[in-house]
Parts: structure tokens; sequence; C-alpha cells
């Protein structure tokens, strides 16, 4: 991801450093450090136990192979297989899948899973959709037009029953035509195109009519200089935002591709929803953890990207955003409204 | 609930609680000679109003102490951040809970800093109500007027039938002077025009009989005309109903037109109160005069200006007769003497300024926006022909839907001049295409109305004042394009640092000075001005044009001034052409178009302006009721 | 609190009353348009899902490739001429669906338009169902949340939404089998009915196929209350989620809603704040809120394929799944289509509402 400093938010080298480019400020910038630094009360909590929650599925992810104790597709020891349904405790501490699976293997390699499809399906779909969005937003004419219908017919469309339609059309029915992961991260891309295009386009368009855009139109400035050098930074802004809160729901969608049993097979990685769908018969059996485990690993992923999105949301609309009370010591920004006020009217005497 | 029972008896009370409120508000000034003695209805006394921002504690009101007579207005004025719209709102107990209050704010004998908040929900209407600045987001779309007036009435009397709150609400609708009330409480917001939602907001605050109005900059948002009539009606209602008004505005005409008492705020700081006479004709405190001196005045000039020396040159020898340009009428003028004298700059061309080429020729130049489907199309601009000639300052005037941001955008190429003929710089304007227009981009400047807009986020003031060099000039190297940026920095008065900042770290009035340094950065034989300084406040404004006049100067290029101010267009204007919902009605130079009006609109327009001297104000308000009545 | 959760039964009354004052031109044209625009929502999914899902191959070698020799397969692909020019069929496939005829089932050979019609009813009642749920829930929390912005309610209703949001539909209902049908065994937790109602349910003449209405029409209570008893867990499950998205959907319009002049303009008037958000802020937020809805009931008909299969719903959804694993992608085609057509005259319908409520477009 780009760097997109947000101008609406913490100019906050106006008091020290006019110069943008320092290092603190430059750090101070960044998105998510950014809204930290301006969050209080409440949406700091919010925020925090996002980022927390996020770190812990990140590690899982990257240390997988350290965490798990077993394989994803281990089905057992020297010393013989696991066994099915063994109950929490012991040598498997949340039990073992109907297959003969460890569960918390299975759940700790499922974040590895996540998190690369996650990553290849969101940065695929922002990079087609950002291009798109600019394109089509500037030039306008008939190939944006045939683009918004195209986008807002797919974005009405249910998600999963799209991904589900690319993932048939992926695999040809066929399983492993092509990696598992690969064609879920495809499938999820495809879905998630026309958001990013409809945002940044919306975007565009708005820039468009600004009249710094239209200052650089009236001095001659070509198309490509406009679009890259005045709309893409400005237009761009707020795709941290929908990177998080299209990354839930990519994996709600990865999750419900593969209870529907259009995953990936538990062969080549590990899924949570496959092994959802796998312990829907366990249920009323009263075999809890082959369902209870993995579920409750796709509702703290999601919760915790939606926490860091949601307050992400909030902090970015100053409608939203909490503020201190007065009085309350720990000015960090200089307001532009209230600094440039003051230079009027001093600039008046 | 009973409507506004007892208020006076306990304001009376509350009123001789408080005698350290009314000293030192200029209350022995008024005009009015019982208002010193009357009770109060208003007491503010001590308030301190403190927000928490992001940018640390703002103190926005510093103890300020006033005091408001029944039936009196009391204008408090000031510029943006002055604190007089946290003051007006302290009033009524609207801020938001960011901000720390101390002192009181007695309002009919109770405190609104200290009473309940139930008891403050039934002070409000009933006691004290409140007139909004922008009545487009005053009103709710989705509800009826009527509606929405009968919503005050039912929250004090839970029991009214809906006969009686309908019989309540076309009552006041007709008393703001809603025609056809009857009919019209089932209308919704958007059915009524721009002036007509301010008479309906007013007619709100008035339902329930508040014996206090605050009215936050009322009529802002609205065009001078317009303007013209709710400051009627204010007045009309204040002498009918004897209610006291609170006037928060940054305008010093509306001051002259409806106040009683004045009070100046600064920076949080009340500077003084004077009766309106008295701060016209003799203002107390520095920063007033210096105020009052920077509103424009119509027939005024800008010191080093064109018209300034022609008005000295005027008074020394006899008037030169001269022909002016074709559409203006051919009377003898001191306006436009030959300029050689006075633009040593420009020495390169000695010609007079009407013999010159014209930059601009607008032949029955008509500019139509497409409709969507279903809906017709709109004629912004209709059968317009004007000529700007080289070096010339050409000021066009005109209300909202006048057209004339339209006109200047489609000279910039920014809008597609529809029909007739429009010659910019010798190149057709109606049809063109962008090839063949570009290279003559790089003669013409821009600066837009919205300072804060105008500059990409993104880059530094600096890189934003190169960017036409970066565009026309490639050869340049980086160490001359930075050179020039200092120089044009420089010529705009600008401190060389300030290259270095981004937009957002520069106030208003530099971002438009940094505007214009972008505009001229290329040496253009044309600047399209679009309401460069409505956005500022008048003392920075004041100096915004000073600058502007003495670049024309410098570098003679002619501009294209847009304004609704006409104040502000003649001040700078070597001609002045005025719109009307597409038309140009009438143009010539200053004198002829302010001094002569040859089309009613113009007198109407000339006459709506409120002038910052309530005498003569008040000669000038009835002159426009005239015309208005004479226009129905 | 009470008085909160009951107040949007009254607006939504007078939201009704809104609907039947007579609509001005501007609403007939809007409406025009707005249905027009339907036409190439659908032409682009049916054309881009018949492509996707031919991208790849024949439904019959899709279907039975490992089960037959490979001239049986020929033989049948060529039968149901699978061989001839994609866009041969391409066309034959959209005439045919103008027909109404949307090709017939490999696996089990029924058409696939008698398939949405006895399977099609089961969906819309649980939708009907969920959205009940999610409407009494979502709306009149999202209010309250909005009226204690910033403060414990807020913080505790938003938290419950995005804990709503971020639980997958089949994972919630999974724990409702759990809890309710194995630890505290007192609601079914599979199928639309027991077997004696499904069969009285056979039984009835020109049914709707929405059990609810069936079982009032042949006054069988004891198969009302089976019914319904059934539908409790799919409807929470599927209906909490959505609560969850409404209630953020309503708590943010809301709040930026009370940020606009207006609300100051009737506080200034003496108006309660209750009043403000339940009378004044609700309905200009009703109009976004309802737009979005629209998008959230197409997204509740995705949440019925996976509650359906938690649940063992007899509907679309269920069979859907089914022919998945049975790689029948005519019929899933079929469905997927049906699917589409649905999504988009729901979000018609949806901002004609919408338009109805908003006097600026209907006058």
């Amino acid at each position: 991801m780009s760097t997109p400093d947000n101008t609406t938010q913490a100019p906050d080298n106006t008091s020290q450093t006019p110069d943008g480019k320092a290092k603190k400020s430059w750090f101070s910038r960044l998105p998510i450090v950014s809204h930290l630094r301006q969050s209080v009360g409440l949406q700091r909590g919010m925020l925090i136990t996002g980022l927390i929650l996020c770190g812990i599925v990140l590690i899982c992810a990257i240390f997988a192979p350290l965490i798990a104790p077993y394989g994803f597709n281990q089905l057992g020891t020297s010393e013989g297989n696991f066994g099915s349904k063994l109950p929490p405790g012991g040598t498997h501490i949340w039990g073992t899948t109907v297959g003969g699976y460890d569960v918390f293997s299975r759940v700790v390699w499922g974040a590895q899973t996540a998190v690369s499809v996650i990553i290849v399906a969101v940065i695929m779909s922002i990079f087609a959709g950002v291009i798109l969005g600019l394109i089509s937003g500037y030039l306008g004419g008939w190939l944006d037009r045939i683009l918004v219908v195209i986008a807002d017919a797919v974005y009405a469309f249910p998600t999963l029953l799209l991904a589900l339609v690319m993932s048939i059309a992926i695999s040809g029915g066929q399983s492993s035509a092509w990696g598992g992961i690969a064609a879920a991260a495809f499938s999820i891309t495809v879905v998630f195109i026309p958001q990013y295009f409809r945002v940044v386009r919306a975007e565009t368009l708005r820039l468009k009519a600004e009249p710094f855009v239209e200052s650089a139109i009236v001095l001659g400035a070509s198309k490509t200089r406009i679009i890259s050098k005045h709309i893409f930074r400005n237009a761009t802004r707020t795709l941290p935002l929908i990177f998080t809160l299209n990354s839930s729901e990519a994996i709600l969608t990865l999750a419900g591709l593969g209870f529907l049993g259009f995953g990936i097979e538990p062969t080549s990685a590990s899924e949570w929803g496959y092994d959802l769908n796998k312990a829907l018969p366990d249920v009323t059996s009263g075999v809890w953890w082959t369902s209870v485990f993995p579920g409750l690993a796709i509702v703290l992923t999601v919760l915790g990207i939606t926490l860091v999105g949601e307050s992400m949301n909030d902090l970015n609309d100053p409608r939203l955003r909490v503020r201190r009370k007065a009085k309350t010591k720990g000015a960090k920004a200089a307001k532009a409204v209230t600094s440039s006020s003051d230079n009027e009217t001093a600039e008046a005497k | 609930m009973s409507e506004n029972v007892g208020n006076n008896s306990t304001g009376a009370s509350g009123g001789t609680e408080n005698p350290g409120g009314t000293v030192d508000t200029g209350g022995t000034d008024s005009p009015s000679g019982t208002a010193g003695a009357a009770k109060s209805i208003l007491d503010v006394d001590g308030l301190d109003v403190t927000f928490s921002t992001d940018g640390g504690d703002v103190h926005a009101v510093k103890n300020v102490t006033l005091s408001v007579t029944p039936g009196e207005v009391l204008a408090i004025v000031g510029e943006s951040g002055s604190g007089k719209t946290v003051t007006a709102r302290s009033i009524l107990g609207l801020l938001p809970e960011t901000a720390q209050r101390s002192g009181a704010v007695i309002v009919s004998g109770k405190d609104v800093l200290s009473v309940s908040g139930e008891q403050l929900r039934k002070m409000r209407g009933t006691d004290v109500s409140m007139v909004f600045q922008e009545p487009s987001t005053a009103l709710n779309p989705v509800y009826t007027v009527g509606w929405q007036i009968a919503e005050g009435l039912r929250a004090h009397n839970k029991r009214a039938s809906k006969a009686e709150l309908k019989t309540k609400v076309i009552a006041a609708m007709e008393q703001v002077g809603i025609p056809d009330a009857q009919n019209r409480f089932d209308y919704y917001p958007h059915q009524f025009s721009g002036g007509q939602k301010q008479r309906i907001v007013i007619a709100m605050a008035l339902a329930l009989g508040a014996e206090l109005i605050v009215a936050d900059e009322p009529t802002t948002a609205l065009d001078v005309t317009v303007q013209a009539e709710i400051l009627d009606l204010l007045r009309d209602l204040r002498d009918e109903t004897g209610t006291a008004i609170v006037l928060i505005t940054h305008n010093m005409g509306v001051v002259a037109d409806l106040a009683d008492r004045v009070a100046v705020m600064y920076r949080g700081d009340l500077v003084e109160v004077s009766s309106v006479k008295q701060l016209f004709n003799d203002p107390k405190e520095q920063y007033t005069r210096d105020l009052l001196g920077a509103v424009p005045r119509l027939g005024s000039t800008v010191a080093g200006s064109r018209k300034a020396a022609a008005a000295e040159a005027a008074e020394a020898a006899s008037p030169d007769a001269k022909d002016r340009g074709e559409g203006a009428p051919a009377t003898a003028s001191a306006g436009e003497a030959p300029d050689t004298g006075e633009a040593p700059a420009a020495a390169d061309s000695g010609k007079p300024r009407d013999e010159r080429e014209s930059v601009v020729v607008a032949r029955n130049l008509d500019i139509v926006y497409p409709g969507g489907f279903g809906r017709s199309d709109f004629q912004a601009v209709s059968s317009v022909s004007f000529d700007i000639k080289a070096g010339e300052v050409y000021g066009l005037v005109g209300e909202s839907g006048s057209g004339k941001t339209t006109i200047g955008r489609a000279i910039a190429g920014l809008t597609r001049a529809s029909g007739g003929s429009l010659q910019v710089l010798g190149h057709e304007m109606v049809g063109f295409k962008e090839r063949t227009f570009s290279p003559i981009r790089r003669r013409i400047g821009f600066v837009f109305q919205d300072p804060a807009a105008s500059f990409n986020p993104h880059l530094t003031v600096g890189e934003c004042v190169a960017e036409p060099f970066a565009i026309h000039r490639r050869d340049m190297t980086p160490k001359d394009r930075e050179k020039r940026v200092l120089e044009l920095l420089d010529s705009v008065q600008l401190p060389n640092a300030y290259g270095a900042r981004y937009p957002h770290e520069l106030s208003g009035g530099q971002r438009q000075r940094a505007s214009l340094a972008r505009g001229l950065a290329l040496d253009p034989e044309l600047l399209i001005a679009d309401e460069p300084t409505s956005a500022l406040d008048v003392s920075v404004q004041a100096k915004v044009l000073e600058l502007f006049v003495d670049l024309q100067n410098r570098f003679d290029f002619a501009a294209l001034f847009i304004s609704h101010d006409l104040a502000v267009v003649d001040m700078l204007s070597d001609r002045i052409g005025v719109l009307f919902q597409g038309e140009l009605l009438e143009e010539g130079t200053g004198e002829q178009v302010l001094g002569s009006p040859s089309s009613d609109y113009t007198k109407r327009l000339i006459a709506s302006l409120p002038v910052p001297d309530p005498d003569e104000q008040a000669q000038r308000r009835e002159l426009a009721r005239n015309l208005r009545t004479a226009a129905s | 609190m009470s008085a909160a959760i009951s107040e949007p039964e009254a607006e939504a009354a007078e939201t009704s009353v809104a609907v039947k004052k007579p609509a001005g031109g501007g609403l007939g044209r809007y409406v025009l348009v707005r249905f027009l625009l339907i036409i190439p929502t659908i032409f682009i999914l049916t054309t881009l899902v018949f492509f996707l899902m031919r991208i790849t191959g024949d439904p019959i070698t899709a279907s039975m490739g490992g089960r037959l020799t490979e001239a049986q397969l020929a033989e049948r692909i060529q039968a149901a001429g699978y061989d001839r020019p994609l866009l041969v069929q391409y066309f034959e496939y959209m005439g045919n669906l103008l027909k109404g005829d949307f090709g017939t089932a490999i696996s089990d050979g029924q058409p696939v338009s008698s398939i949405l019609l006895n399977y099609g009813a089961a969906t819309v009642e649980l939708v009907f169902y969920a959205l009940i749920v999610a409407l009494i829930l979502g709306i009149p929390l999202g209010m309250l949340a909005a009226y204690h912005r910033d403060k414990a309610p807020d913080a505790a209703l938003r938290i419950l939404a995005i804990l709503g949001y971020a639980t997958p539909v089949f994972f919630a209902g999974m724990i409702l089998k759990l809890i309710f049908g194995v630890f505290l065994p007192i609601l079914p937790i599979a199928g639309r009915g027991t077997t004696q109602t499904e069969y009285i349910m056979s039984g009835v003449v020109s049914p709707t196929q929405i059990y609810l209405i069936d079982a009032i029409r042949i006054g069988n209570f004891e198969v009302l209350g089976d019914v319904l008893a059934h539908a409790v867990l799919p409807a929470v499950a599927l209906g909490v989620l959505t609560a969850g998205v409404f209630l953020r959907l309503v708590r943010t319009n809301l709040i930026g809603t009370l940020g606009q002049q207006y609300i100051d303009s009737g506080r200034s008037r003496g108006i309660s704040e209750y009043r403000l958000v339940t009378k004044h802020a609700y309905r200009p937020a009703l109009i976004p809120i309802i737009t979005v809805m629209g998008m959230q009931i197409a997204l509740m008909l995705a949440g019925a394929v996976l509650t359906e299969t938690t649940f063992g719903w007899q509907g679309l959804g269920f069979k859907l799944a089914e022919y998945l694993t049975a790689r029948d992608f005519v019929a899933v085609q079929g469905i997927v289509v049906f699917l589409a057509v649905i999504v988009a005259l729901t979000n018609f319908l949806v901002d004609v509402i919408a338009a109805f409520i908003d006097p600026r477009v209907r006058y």
C-alpha cells in the first residue's frame, strides 16, 4: 500500500516543521499510525483491540509452521493415526476432526490461507479497480458509461454467488486445475474490482470539478499529468479504509465458498470454511470442537479487521470523530481552520 | 404550556439581580432614549467559551459582557474567528459538548448556562429563538414547511389540536409575507425560493412569540436584492412586535441598515460597543476604524489604481471626453484618461487603452447546459456581446444564476460555448478543439474563488506556483524555475519561506496571493478572476484587491473580474457589465453604470446594496423599496 | 427505551401514508427510468454468468466426466447441442430465458424452471422471516445507539453489531443448533417442518409453497406452530446478523443527519432531543437507509444459501448447494440467473420506495 497522507486529518507539522518530509511527521502521517494518535477513549480501545487481533492472525499466518504442532494435512504420527473426533485435551488441545486432523493445527494453518488470499485478492482488485476508476472517471464518454453499467450490475449482485460462478469458471468444476488458493483469490478479486472502481471513479469525478484540477486544465496540463499528479493521490485517500472493510468481506466470502465445498481441498491447504462444512454433521451429535474453533477463528479475524476499519472511518469523518473535552491536555495537530482564521485576522492588523 | 406568560416579570427581577451586566455596553449612547433605563431582555455577563479542537484549546470568547433591551437590534460584528457566532449560539445554549463555558447568559431572567436541560428546552422558542445563515439547510427537506413550523408549537403545547396549529402556522407565514400561505402550508422547502425559505425560517423563530431573536448572518447566503427584502422584513417585525434582535454579521452595510447598537468583536474580545451612529461617525477603537476603512464602497477607489489617479486628474484638469468602445454609451467621462502617465511599468504599449486590440470579443454568445434524460436544457448565457481590450479590467457583476461565472469559464475553455461567437486572443471558442487552444492557454491566467480548494493539497505552494513552468517551459532548469517562483512570491508579497509550505498551512488571504502568483507566472495577457475575494474577510479582501491593482499596473494584463459585489467591481474595473439571468443588461464605466443606470434591474441592484453609513442607508432603503414596488 | 423501540412502527405507518400521496410527474419519470435500468443490469449479469460458466467446457463433461466413456460423452454432448459454437448456444439460451425456459438439470432431469417454482417459495419465506427479525432489532437499536452516541449503550450496541457482521451465518447457525438442538433441546434444528407437517403440506390443494400461508389456509394450527418453530433458528441466524448491518446503517445515517443545521434549528425552538432523533432526523436518514437496505436484502439471498444448507431448509439455496456438489452446472446457472433477476427487481422496488419518501423526487 502507498501511504496517502490525509489532509483533513492531523497536519501535525503545522506548528513545528513546515517541511512535510521530516522523518517523524512522515511516520506519524502513515494511515494507521495517524489514526492511533488521533483517537481517544472508546475509539482508541476499538482501534487497539482490532490491531491486536489482526496482529495475532498475522503472527499465526507467518509462523504457522512453528506454532502448529502438526501439518494441516497430517493424519497421524509415526506412532499411528490421531483418531477421529477426539475431544480436546492431551496431545490434541482442541481435539481432532471427523477426518482425523488436529483441529488446533488446522486453525493455525488456516490463518495462513486466509491472509494470503486476502492479500492477493485485495491487492489485485485495488490495482485493477483504481486504474479503471481513474481512467473511466476522468475521460468519461462511452467507455465510462459501459464500465459503469457493468460495475453497477456486478456490484449489486451478492458477492458469494459471483465468487461461486468465478471459481467454477476458473477450476472448470475440476478441482486443482489451478492451485486452490490462487483460484479462490482470483474469484474474490473479480468480485471486488467493481467496488474499488466505483469509489475511485466517484472520487475522480469529484476531484475533476475541484478548482485545483481546473486550474491545471486552464494551464494546459496534459491528461496524463492531471491524472497522475493531481487526481491519483487525492482519489486514493480513502483506499486504506476500503481495504480493511473489503478484507473482512473477502474472508467471509472465502469461508462461504469453503462451506459450500468450493474452496480449497484439505490436502492442499487448511481452510476454515471447509472445516466448518465438514463439521456440520458433527453438531447434531454434540461434537462441538470441530466447528467452534475454526468458526471463532473466522469471527475474530473479521472482527479485528472490521474494528480497525470502523475506527479509521470514524476518525476520518470529522462528524463522527470523538474529541477530547476542552481543558484536557494533549494538543497534537493544529487545525487548519483555526490557524488560518487566526492568520487572517493577523493579516488584517 | 402557555406561551410567553410571565416573561416580563421574571425578566425584570433577573435584570435587577445583575446590575453589573449592563456596565460599559454603550447603553447610554442608544438612540432610543428609554433603552438605557429599560429592563434588558438579555444580559450576557462575563461569558467565556473555550473549545477543544485537534489543535488544542481555542479560547473563542473572552469575558464578553453585553445586554439587549426589548425591541432593540444589537449587531455583533467581526471577521472570521472573532467569536461572534459562538457568542450568538451561547445565548440559546447551542454549543457542542466540547465547549467549556463560564459566566452568565440571562435570558428573560433565567441563566441559560445553568438551567436544567428541560428548562432550557422550554426557554428555547418561547423566550429566545434563532434565525440561521443558510435557509436551505435550516429547513428539513422531507417535511412540509407547515409541519415544521407547527413542530415548534407542538413542542411547547402538547395538547394543541391540528386545526389550532394550522391556524397559528398560517398566521405566522402570513406575518413574514409568504403569499397564499393557506395552500403553501403543505409545500416542501425545495418548492420555495431562497428568500422565501429565509422568510419561513424567520416565521419558525417568531411562531412562539419569542421576544428575543438571534439572527446568525441571516442574509449572507442571499443575493443583494433578496437581502434588502429580508432586512426590511426583520425591521418591520421589530417595529410591529417589539422583538429584540441580536444580529450577527460581518457586513457593515447590513449593520448600518438594521442595527440600533453595535458590538465589535475581534479574536474573542469585545472591542467596543457603541450606538450605530457613533460607530460609523466616530469609532472609538483603532480596530473598528481599520475595519470600516477596509469596507469597499460604491465610488471608492483602491490606492494606486488608475481610477484613483484618474479621479485626481479629473479634479485637476477638465474631463477628456472620449468615444468608448462599441456597446458602451458614449457619454463623456473622466473614468478613462489616457493611461501612459499612470502605468509606467506598461511602457511597451503607449496606445490609449480603448485603441488597443481586444483580447476577448463576444458576439451574441450563448451558453447552454444540456439537460439530462427528459429534462430541458438550461440556457445559462443568452446573446451576450462585449469586448475586453488589452490591459483593461472588465468587471462582470451579477447575482447567483446570472451566468457571470459561466462566461469566465467559457473564456478559459472550462465550459463549452454553444452559440454566437467568442474570440479569446484571436481563437474562436465556440466548438473549439483542445489541441488548437492549448498553446493559447499559457497566455491566460485564472484565479479561483475558493482559495482553500484551488491548490493540490499534496503539493507545496512553491510546486503549485511552478506548475505553469513545468507544463509550458520544459526547457527551464530547476534552478531558474526556483528563482522565478521566488520572484513571483515576492511580487505577491509572500515571504520566500512560504514556497516550501503546504497550502493548508497558509491563511485564506495568503493562498489567494499564491493563486495570483500562479495565475501570473507566464505573464498572461488575460487574467480571469472569478470572485477572487468573496471567501475572504473584508480586511483581507482590501489587501488582496490592493495587490491586484498593483500587479495590474505593473504587468498591464487585461482582466475579467467577476464578482457579485458591485462595490468591489466598481473599485477596480475600467468598465462594468451587469448580468441578469444570462443577459447583459448594460455596460459602461463605473460612473455610467452606477451614476446613471439605464435598466431597472441595475437601479434595484445599486439601491439594494447596503452602504456602511446609517443615514445614507436610510435614504437608499426608501429608494430600494420604491423600486421594488414599482417592479412588482 | 421501550418507547424508543416502539416508535419505528408508528413511523413506518406514517411512511406508508406518505406513499399513498398522489405522485407528481417527476416520480413517474423516475420510476420509468429506474425500471429501464433493470434491463441492462439483468442482461449483463446473465451474459456474464453464461460465459463464465461455459469458459472451461460444457456442463455434460463437468457433470459426468469421470463416469462415462469418451464416446458416450460425445454422444450426449451432441444430443444436447453443446458442440455448436458458443455464440449460437448463447443466443439460444437468451431466447429460451425470455420464454421462461431455464434449461433442464443434468443430474435429475428436472426442468430448472420447475425447481425455481418449487423451491423459490421456501427461500422467500426464510428471507421474509429474517427480514422481520432484522428490522425489528436493527432499526430501533440503531436509533438507540445514535441517541446515546459515544456513551456506554452505543459502545455496547456497536460492538454487538460488529460481532454480528463478523460472524458467518453458517457458524451462527451451527452454534444455535448446538445450543438449542443439542445442549438445550427445545427447538427443531433442521427442515421446514416435521415429517408429518411435510406430509400434510404435500396434500394441500394449489399450494403457495409458503408454509406459513398454507398452514393458515388449511386452518391447522398444530402445523402452523410446527412451521413457526422450525423457522425460529434459521430466521434468527440470518436475521440477527443482518440486524447488525441495519443497526450500523441506521446509526451512521442518523448521526450524519443529526449534524444538519435543521436539527439545530429544531433544537433552537425547544423540540426535545428524543423527538429530534425519532422524527426530524429519522425520515431524512431513512432515504439512504432504505437504498442500502435494498442491497442488504439482496445479500440476504446469498446468506439464505448458506443458512438453508446449515439448517436443511429445502429452498433454492439448499438445492444450489446440492447441484454444486453434483457439479450440475445447468441447474446452478439457472438458479444463479434467477437470483440475479430477483436482486435487480428488489433493488428497483427499494429505490422506488425511497423515491416515494423523498419529496424532492416526488414533486
